[in-house]
Formats: structure tokens, sequence, C-alpha cells
């Protein structure tokens, strides 16, 4: 779908955010202020053929002229919908209410308009729920409608239907609440990633469309660029191969590695999938921008602005990996590695995969049994894969990390780990006591130079301490340099294990 | 017998071959049921609209909105010319009058009394459809399009870029396991549909866009080579605007890879003969697959199609291997184990016993099998 507001980063990111929050994929975001000419905005719109578009702009009782604008752009545009030539294009207003007359007058005709309640009643708050659902209901009824199949399952089942990222968040949101903790999830699939978080109570959903592992594999590897897709590989690459490789799953999806080689490139492709996928989430889960804040001298020294990103992996508690390169990789070892190199977490956090990629079924359920949903999430669908550790903070070569004592079944164990180094100390899922002491200047989660005393735990793969550093988080550039480490790291961690007596 | 569902892409000598051809938006469609049609029929035909510029008056004339209205000189929807006079300010005591005029041919839209700003847009752009391939109409959808039929040979790539095109074809390599070189394209190809064999470079497509050739088949094309020509790195297999020349089929993937023999001899025995290409490609839902027809009405014989049980493999299938490390490769389904087998990666799969033709045996998920369909 397309989405406008007046001002890109205010209206016109939230009705972004409404949009991404109902699963949607924004094709763009059209603004008074992004830069176009109106007709090039014209042209954009009749070229992409959007199933629908969210008109908002304005807060309610403001000036109505740059919205109705946008609407007099839609009505140059007189868009068709993509699917069937006989349907007027949805339209969702969701601006100032003052407009909505004039916006009756010019697009009324020529689409199938719907009002809704503004999506920024006031710069202060923000309104996304009846853009929403209305999102929701038109996507059922126009988009899925024409999916074959669909109206064979709408016999079958009472409950609502709900697309995929829409029923993973409900699970990811659920969770979040009953621990009371931040969350991030991620489920990747063939066509696009999704990424979930609850960070301050706040829920935020992004879709990534084409960054997945199969249909929109090559768009991976041109948004990242073979050197960063490369950097992930234990083994010397040629270019042209490597694309070619790349190119033949994308044509043909439903392939599967049969080789080591060919698991170690894709899970290396994985690892730029989510990690852009994150990029993209944590630029979108941001502070309203716009909002007038009171600042006390106290706040003169610290540069924060609205528009801040609500993503902070320290505060980060469980990370959470879903789709069939994290479900279904071979060694749960190498869903946790996948998950640490492409979301770098930060002091103490747990890992976790969905077993059978069941999250989705679960999501609904929660809609219906929210108690039973949470309880078979923790049970059955929660692979606890342990949790990592990592200091933050800049350090030099051979500096000590961390220094660690973990209390486990089998007695205490104590430790120092240097930079650069990774260590997997296997560890069952129960409650552990471990004290951590951050090297000099860096921080584990208790402030810089200060020691955690706290309780981790462990799982199907163990702790995992990272001492390869955080902001910043580094590779060798030189290839040689940079596959001995990858090959050491691999050993340590038990990624790939048969990697030593390969051909590879 | 265990069988197994595997994809597979049309190879046929004979078959019907049923075409949609339907305008982007409501307009005139020009034939009737029982038609006949050649190629370059037009059966279909309307107007989009022409792009629009936005012209704001308000500013323009240093007036208000709401006075936009009445100092408009013409109507909406009449014509106008670049150059004509469209606007004019009341001015002080009828003195001091500022004028606006049309940059453009075409007509008034739209006034706004709220932004201040008129639309004008330019003359409508005439679009046709065309026939695609000859055939008899078999159906007409109102105002929006209709449905060929035809008889004749279909071929099925994996993967195309450009749109449809149509010429004679010729095959220029002399086995399907040959690189199409420069060399081999002559002036004597211009609006030629070429067959190669396994392989051609960026140069080679270059210089067979400048000669003028319609379309090329080949077996196999570099990634990197595909993103120069298109300018971008292709993200996502969906494909069929670009404009890039000769429209381009690859029928087996990305690298050097011979192109499958059946597929090459049936190409062959249609030296010659027209044939429509087009390069659309579409690998998600709904997907739709690159195609060259050899339209046969005239002449006899079977026509063959595909049931859904004929892309089932079963022991003895002839299959091909779509995936490293034997990509490529030919073989006979020798079994298909029920059980689940651990390979090389540790991936747990349902698997098939391949016998190639030199006798080896491997082991390969099923999911990495073609079925070569005969």
């Amino acid at each position: 779908m397309m989405v406008g507001g007046v001002v890109k980063s205010m209206t016109g990111e939230s009705a972004q955010r409404a949009a991404l929050g109902a699963g949607a994929i924004v094709m763009d975001v059209l603004a008074s202020n992004d830069g176009r000419l109106y007709h090039e905005k014209v042209q954009r719109i009749r070229q992409l053929r959007p199933d629908m578009i969210l008109l908002s702009g304005g807060i309610d009782g403001g000036t109505i002229t740059h919205v109705v604008e946008l609407a007099e752009v839609l009505e140059a545009a007189n868009p068709k919908p993509r699917l069937g030539i006989n349907f007027k294009l949805p339209v969702i207003f969701a601006g100032n209410k003052n407009a909505r007359e004039p916006i009756k007058e010019r697009l009324g005709e020529i689409t199938d308009l719907m009002i809704v309640d503004n999506i920024r009643p006031t710069l202060e708050e923000e309104n996304l729920q009846p853009s929403r659902d209305k999102i929701h209901d038109l996507f059922m009824e126009h988009v899925m409608a024409q999916a074959p199949g669909y109206k064979k399952l709408m016999g079958w089942t009472d409950a609502p239907i709900m697309p995929t990222p829409g029923a993973v968040g409900e699970i990811i949101k659920k969770i979040a609440e009953a621990e009371n903790i931040s969350v991030v999830g991620v489920d990747i699939g063939g066509a696009t990633t999704d990424v979930f978080s609850v960070f301050q109570k706040q829920f935020n959903r992004t879709v990534s469309a084409n960054l997945g592992m199969s249909y929109s594999v090559c768009n991976v590897l041109a948004e990242s660029g073979f050197n960063n897709v490369a950097r992930w590989v234990p083994f010397n690459m040629d270019e042209t191969d490597l694309t070619n490789r790349i190119g033949n799953k994308m044509i043909r999806p439903t392939t599967i590695p049969q080789s080591l080689e060919a698991l170690i490139i894709e899970q290396a492709i994985a690892r730029e999938a989510l990690r852009l996928s994150f990029e993209q989430h944590k630029e979108f889960a941001v502070h309203l921008k716009g909002v007038q804040t009171e600042r006390t001298i106290s706040d003169a020294f610290e540069q924060t602005s609205s528009g801040e990103t609500l993503v902070n992996l320290m505060e980060l508690d469980m990370l959470v990996g879903s789709g069939g390169v994290l479900s279904h990789a071979p060694r749960r070892h190498q869903a946790a590695r996948m998950l640490m190199d492409a979301f770098l977490p930060e002091g103490v956090t747990q890992l976790a995969v969905d077993s059978i990629f069941m999250m989705p079924q679960l999501g609904i359920l929660s809609t219906i049994h929210p108690k039973a949903a949470v309880e078979v999430f923790e049970k059955d669908c929660l692979i606890r894969l342990g949790t990592c550790i990592a200091a933050v903070g800049k350090a030099k070569s051979d500096q000590v990390m961390l220094q660690y004592e973990i209390s486990l079944p089998s007695g205490i164990i104590v430790g120092d780990l240097k930079f650069g180094e990774l260590k997997l100390i296997p560890a069952p899922f129960e409650s552990l006591q471990a004290k951590l002491t951050p090297g000099k200047g860096l921080d584990i989660g208790a402030g810089k130079n200060e020691v955690l005393n706290t309780n981790i735990y462990g799982g199907v793969v163990g702790i995992i301490i990272d001492g390869r550093g955080r902001q910043p988080f580094n590779l060798m550039d030189n290839t040689e340099d940079r596959v001995s480490q990858l090959k050491k790291w691999s050993e340590e961690t038990g990624e790939y294990p048969q990697l030593e007596n390969s051909n590879v | 017998m265990s069988r197994s569902y595997t994809p597979g892409l049309k190879i046929l000598a004979r078959t019907k071959i049923i075409k949609k051809r339907q305008l982007p938006m409501k307009g005139n469609v020009h034939l009737k049921i029982g038609d006949i049609v050649k190629s370059d029929t037009i059966v279909a035909s309307t107007e989009l609209p022409g792009n629009v510029q936005m012209l704001n008056v308000a500013n323009k004339l240093n007036i208000e909105p709401e006075n936009v209205p009445e100092c408009m000189l013409v109507e909406l929807d009449e014509s106008i010319s670049k150059g004509q006079i469209i606007a004019e300010s009341k001015g002080i005591f009828g003195m001091f009058k500022s004028q606006l005029k049309s940059p453009i041919d075409g007509t008034l839209a739209n006034v706004s009394e709220i932004t201040g700003q008129a639309i004008l847009s330019e003359p409508p752009i005439p679009v046709e459809v065309d026939a695609y391939t000859s055939g008899t109409i078999t159906e007409v959808d109102d105002e929006e399009g209709v449905t060929i039929e035809t008889v004749g040979a279909l071929v099925q790539g994996i993967l195309g870029i450009g749109g449809e095109n149509h010429g004679i074809l010729e095959v220029v390599t002399t086995s399907p396991s040959d690189e199409l070189t420069a060399e081999m394209i002559q002036e004597k190809h211009k609006n030629m549909v070429l067959v190669g064999g396994s392989f051609l470079t960026k140069d080679t497509f270059e210089h067979a866009s400048k000669i003028g050739v319609a379309g090329i088949v080949s077996g196999g094309f570099d990634y990197t080579d595909l993103s120069k020509i298109l300018g971008y790195s292709l993200g996502v297999a969906i494909t069929g605007s670009e404009d890039i020349g000769p429209s381009l089929i690859i029928t087996e993937g990305f690298g050097r890879i011979s192109m499958a023999v059946r597929t090459y001899e049936l190409l062959s025995s249609n030296a010659g003969k027209f044939a429509a290409i087009n390069g659309s490609t579409q690998i998600r839902a709904g997907v739709i697959r690159p195609e060259i027809i050899i339209p046969s009405e005239r002449e006899n014989g079977e026509i063959r199609d595909y049931e859904e049980a004929d892309l089932a493999i079963t022991d003895g299938s002839l299959i091909r291997i779509i995936r490293a490390p034997h990509f490529g490769k030919v073989g006979k389904v020798k079994s298909l184990p029920a059980e689940l087998t651990k390979m090389e990666s540790e991936t747990l799969v349902r698997v098939a016993e391949i016998e190639f033709e030199n006798g080896e045996i491997e082991i390969i998920p099923r999911a990495n099998l073609e079925m070569i369909l005969t």
C-alpha cells in the first residue's frame, strides 16, 4: 500500500507506522515535503498501483491546505487498483477532521473513500488503531479475497483470519506483557522479514518487504553488498560464483542446502537479511517526532531529541527468532550465532527460537484464549537457546572484556574473556547466579566499570560469552585473518563442527 | 510405489495455448468471438490519462486561493494550448492585471479554491494491445480484453527479462553446451529470436542488441552481467517491463549451464518458424514463467498438456538437479526412500536416490529435483 502525510517525518511516519502495524507492505510515502514535484508524485501513484492508500495529514483543527493538496495529487493520478479493473481504489482518510468535506469532494467519487479518526489528533498523540483496523479489514476484503482458497478457508473457521505479521505481533505483545520484559522478535521468511519489539511497553512492528531468504534473497545481496555477505563466510568465495548461487536460490526458491558450503552461504545471507531488517526497525520504532518537550537545566547537557529510537539493546531481555532459516537450522548453535551476529545484543540477553514455526498460530489463539497461548508458547513453542553476554564499549586487543563467575549445577565456574574471544559454557535452562565484572571502561548492564550480579539462564546451546566488542563490533579486514577468526568462533561455539573435516 | 511432487517447466511440442490479452484500464475491444488473428492484430485499445501538471495559480497571480476559480478564463475539461492565457487576476480597479499562460497543450482538469492550484492534463496516451500470437478469439471481456486460443509448441524458461517480442526462430549454436558468442550473431539475425546453448556474456547480449535481435534463449547467464544490463541488481524475480532491446530468456539458471537437451531439440525442430517470446517472469504467488510460443494451428498432430499427476516423480522418472553440488545434472530416480536422511549440511530431508547417465548414484533432497516432462 501507499501512505501519505503532510510532513514526512510526522504524519507521514505515523501513517507508515499504522500501515506496518497492520502487517502491510509500504511501497512509498507521499508527503508535501518529500522533495518530489507534483507530476512526479502523480506518476509514482499511477506506476505503483497500490492495493490501497492511507492518507493522513494535519492535527485536528489545524490548517487543511496541505492535506487537501495531497488529495488533489491523488485525484489527478486517479489511481486504479492492481486487482480488479472494475473496482475503485480504497482510500482511507485519517487526517485533520476539518478536512473531511473537501477530501470527500475530491476523492468521494473516484475512489472508495473511507474516513476514520485522525492518526495524529494532536502533536503529542498518535492514534493508530482506527487506521490499522480499517487497513486490516480492507486487506481481508480486497486483497485476500483474491487469494486462491481464501473463501474455502473462511468456511472452515469461525475465528478471525489474520495476516502472519499481525498474528506473530500478538504473541510477542502477550509474552512481553506476561513476563514484564523487553522483547525483540523476528520472523524471517522467503519474501519478507518482520521485526517486532516491545520496549518501555511500546509495541512496534516493521515488515521489511523484499528482505527474505528465497523470493527476495537477491535483494538482500543487492542491499547489503557482496562484501557484507562474504564477511560471514569462513572460506574464500568468488563474487560471480556467490551471486550466481544466490540468484539460483531466488529463481528456485523451494530448494534446500544439501552441502555444508551451501548452508554456510545461506546462513551468511540470513545474518544480513536480519541485520538490515533490524536497522529498518530501529529507524522506525522511535518516540513521536515533532513533540514539544519541556526541558530543565539538568537536561541541557543531554543531547536527546524527539524521534530517538526506542530500541535499546542493553535494555533488551529476550530475542526470539522464527522462520525456516532459524527454526530449522540443523544445529541450534547456528541459530544462536545468526541471532547474535545480526542483532549484536548487549549486556545480558536471553536467546530463543520458535520450535516449529508456531508463533502465528499462537498469535491467533492469544486473541481467543490468551492464557493458553502464553502457556503453549512457553512450553512447546519456545526453544530456549541460552543467554548471550556481551560487554559494550571501546576495547583494545588483548584487553580483558569480562570476568565471570557463574554458579552452574555442577559447580561455580570462573574465568576471564579477552577481546575477540567467544566462549560457550554449556548450561541448562534454569536460573543461575552470575557475577559479571566488565573490563576497564566497559559496560555489562550495570553501568561503565560496574559489576553486575544477576540471574541468567542456559538453554539447549548454553551461555555464550561474547568478547568481540559492541559499539564498535568489527570483523577483520584481511580475508585470511577474517577466515581464521570465523573458523575459531565457529569451533568455539559448536556452529559447524564438520567444517574442519570437510572440503569447504 | 512412492510419489513426490516437484516443480517442472513446460516443454511441449504441440499443445493448446490460451492467452488473455487485457487492457491496463477500460477501453474498446475491436474483435468478436471466432475472429482469427495474427500476432500483430490490434485486439483492444484505450487511452491512459495524460501526464499532469499542477499550477499554483494563487501564488502566480498573487491572489487568495478562494479567488482562483473566478479568475480562471477556461472551463473545466476545456482544451488549452501552450502559451494560452488561462487565468487573469482582477487587478486594482481593473488595472494592473496579472495573467497566467498554460505551460502545456491539454485540458484544464481541476481548480481548487483551497490550495489555489489548477491541474492541467496533457493529452491522453493511446495504448494498443496486440494479439501477441496468432489464433482464434474464444472470449471477449467487454471493454477489458480478449482470450486467444492457439495450438503450437510451448517452451517455458526459468527467468526472463524484457517484455513481448517476436521473430523467426534461429538456432545459432551447434549444441546445447556451446556458448553463444558475439561472432555467431550477424546482421541477418536482425528481428529474429536466437537460440544459444549454455551461456552468453553481457558483451554478446549487447552485440545482439546493436544488431536488433528480437529475442535470445540461453541455458544460463551471469547474475552480475544481468545487473549490468539492467543498470541495477534484480532483487526479486518480477520482470517484464525492462527496456533492454532483445527479450532474454534463460532456461536453466544463473551460471554456465547447458540447455536441457529436450528444450534445445524442440527449439531446433522449430527453427525457421515464427516465434512469440515473452520475458515476463513472476516468481511469487501467481507464478508467471517466461515463454516461447511457436504457433502451428495449420499443422496436424496430437495435442498434449500436463495433468497434475504428470508432475509426480516416481521410480524411473527423468529429473534434473536444480541446486549445487550437482546443479544441472540429469538422472533417473532409482528409489524414493520414505525415511528422512541427513545431508552433509546436517539438514534432515526427504531424499531421492538418483542414478546419473554415467551410472553414478547420489542421494539428493527431493526439494532439489525438477521433473523433466517428456
